[in-house]
């Protein structure tokens, strides 16, 4: 039944509308199991990126796969396996989310216990309101269980924690987690730079319409400067150096401050945060 | 194929659900008809002739405002609010979603001609109908029609706040029209011309002659052919320009 090749595979991929270009030619490989992020400001192509992968728009050019097929001839057996969780994505005012989810989960061939994925979608005490009735962050919720009902073996997740609470916030990343650890792929667009972080294993940090860095978060460093060494010297000056081999660095830092008395006050040593790769990347030239 | 029936009738069931769930909806539905009828027929009541005019005009209106009105709103609405997107996501095929719609205003339609045939004749001393196959044939064709043009007007709604003067501005004319050239015997010539053209006093002639008149099937194919045509037309246009998603204006 499924290929063995990778969850999704797209080379040079363009989109064109009209004489504006959504994306440059982007190569995309996100492993099975895996949780891929993009990144990037508004406009950047993330969601165009993502809806072309999840069928909802025809690429201008290139080449896609996921899971074996090609999405922008929607075939069901696809949709069947695929899990969206859209940015914009509404539901009927007078349903409930039990109801939705019952009315959902009838499309998929091996469906998730609905019970199940209201508690998992925390919508427990809401689970017979009506949808208009519900907050944001209860729809989003909502967005959440829909997509997971189906038991999907690749989900997309376009901002999923937009308008959550930090609580609600939280419970997604947990969710997220455990839907890897059943090895579920993810692909996730955010604009949080600590969701990111937090989620993906591999990152790629998108904008205007190129990928301008993809890799495991804590690799995504500016050059080659890996380290960052901070302190206040005997003035009282911040000081920073970059540096690939914080030890040696220390070992001099700290033997001249040793020599002349002093100390390196506030010394820290850390990596370079996404962050900082994400601001620097992105900022304009 | 079973499952996409299968997944069609879940569709329709929900749609049914979710417009007994709208109390607006279900009042235009089924009360707007009633209210026109006892309100024409009581100012009408002296004339059994202006009667046998009023029941099939209220009855043909019946089917436009059940299929093109409120498919109007719904396509505009569930568009704007994102449902079409989603639908369109999930493994539901394009003809069970679009089947359970459909069945949906075919419901609606059949309960309000339902409801004008007994309140003819509870009210207004008409008979039953007199063909009931014409009378069926008529109501199928002018909803497939009608709805296939609710959808396709749909398109060119640009927002769903702007739904009501859009769709009205096509409704009113057309009921207006229609209602008038069917009545009057000395209606100019042109708007004679335009009434019969559109497709709601073909229907009207049709639903009068299987309800009141008895003219049969047979002498009323051209008025059957016409709206077919809008048919054959309402549904390119419907499934040529449809969008499952809100512009982003």
């Amino acid at each position: 039944m499924s290929h063995a090749g990778p969850a999704i595979e797209a080379t040079a991929l363009s989109k064109r509308y009209g004489d504006y270009v959504a994306l440059r030619g982007i190569d995309i490989r996100v492993e099975r199991g895996e949780v891929f992020g993009l990144l990037g400001p508004n406009g950047a192509g993330k969601t165009t990126a993502v809806e072309i992968l999840e069928g909802y728009r025809e690429r201008t050019e290139g080449e896609v796969s996921v899971l074996g097929f090609d999405p922008a001839q929607r075939p069901i057996e696809l949709r069947r396996r695929i899990g969206i969780v859209l940015q914009s994505g509404g539901i009927y005012s007078h349903i409930t989310p039990r109801e939705a989810l019952r009315h959902w989960a009838a499309m998929y061939p091996h469906p998730r216990e609905v019970e199940e994925v209201i508690e998992l979608a925390g919508l427990g005490d809401r689970a017979d309101a009506r949808a208009r009735t519900l907050s944001g962050g209860q729809l989003r919720r909502l967005d959440f269980a829909l997509a997971l009902v189906g038991d999907p073996e690749l989900i997309f997740l376009d901002e999923p924690t937009t308008g959550f609470d930090p609580e609600a916030r939280r419970a997604a990343w947990e969710t997220i987690r455990s839907l890897r650890d059943l090895g579920k792929t993810i692909v996730l667009t955010t604009h949080y730079l600590d969701e990111a972080q937090a989620l993906a294993d591999r990152v790629a940090i998108i904008k205007d319409g190129r990928i301008l860095a993809i890799g495991p978060p804590r690799d995504l460093g500016p050059g080659a400067a890996h380290y960052r060494v901070a302190y206040r010297d005997g003035h009282g000056a911040r000081v920073e150096r970059e540096t690939e081999d914080p030890t040696a660095l220390l070992h001099e830092l700290t033997s001249e401050a040793l020599a002349r008395g002093e100390r390196l006050h506030e010394l820290t040593v850390g990596r370079p945060t996404l962050e900082d790769v994400y601001l620097e990347l992105t900022a304009d030239a | 194929m079973p499952e996409a029936v299968v997944l069609g009738w879940r569709q329709y069931r929900l749609e049914r659900r979710m417009f007994w769930r709208n109390p607006s909806a279900a009042f235009f539905n089924f009360l707007l008809p009633l209210l026109f009828l006892a309100g024409a027929g009581a100012i009408l009541s002296g004339s059994q002739h202006d009667l046998d005019k009023l029941v099939p005009s209220i009855a043909g209106m019946s089917v436009m405002s059940t299929t093109f009105t409120a498919l109007g709103y719904n396509v505009v609405f569930l568009r704007e609010r994102g449902v079409l997107k989603r639908i369109r996501g999930a493994p539901l095929p394009a003809g069970s979603y679009f089947g359970g719609v459909a069945a949906n205003a075919v419901t609606n339609t059949a309960l309000q001609i339902a409801i004008v045939v007994v309140a003819g004749r509870a009210l207004f001393g008409l008979d039953w109908p007199l063909h009931w196959i014409e009378l069926v044939v008529f109501v199928v064709v002018g909803v497939i029609s009608f709805a296939a043009l609710g959808v396709a007007f749909a398109h060119v709604i640009p927002n769903f706040e702007s739904t009501a003067a859009y769709v009205n501005a096509v409704f009113l004319p057309v009921v207006a029209v229609s209602f008038f050239v069917f009545d009057s015997s000395s209606a100019p010539g042109f708007l004679r011309t335009i009434a019969e053209a559109l497709p709601l006093k073909p229907l009207i002639d049709g639903l009068s002659g299987a309800m009141v008149t008895g003219s049969d099937l047979g002498s009323h194919l051209d008025a059957l052919a016409v709206i077919a045509l809008w048919g054959v037309f309402g549904i390119y246009f419907a499934v040529r320009g449809y969008t499952w998603e809100q512009a982003r204006t």
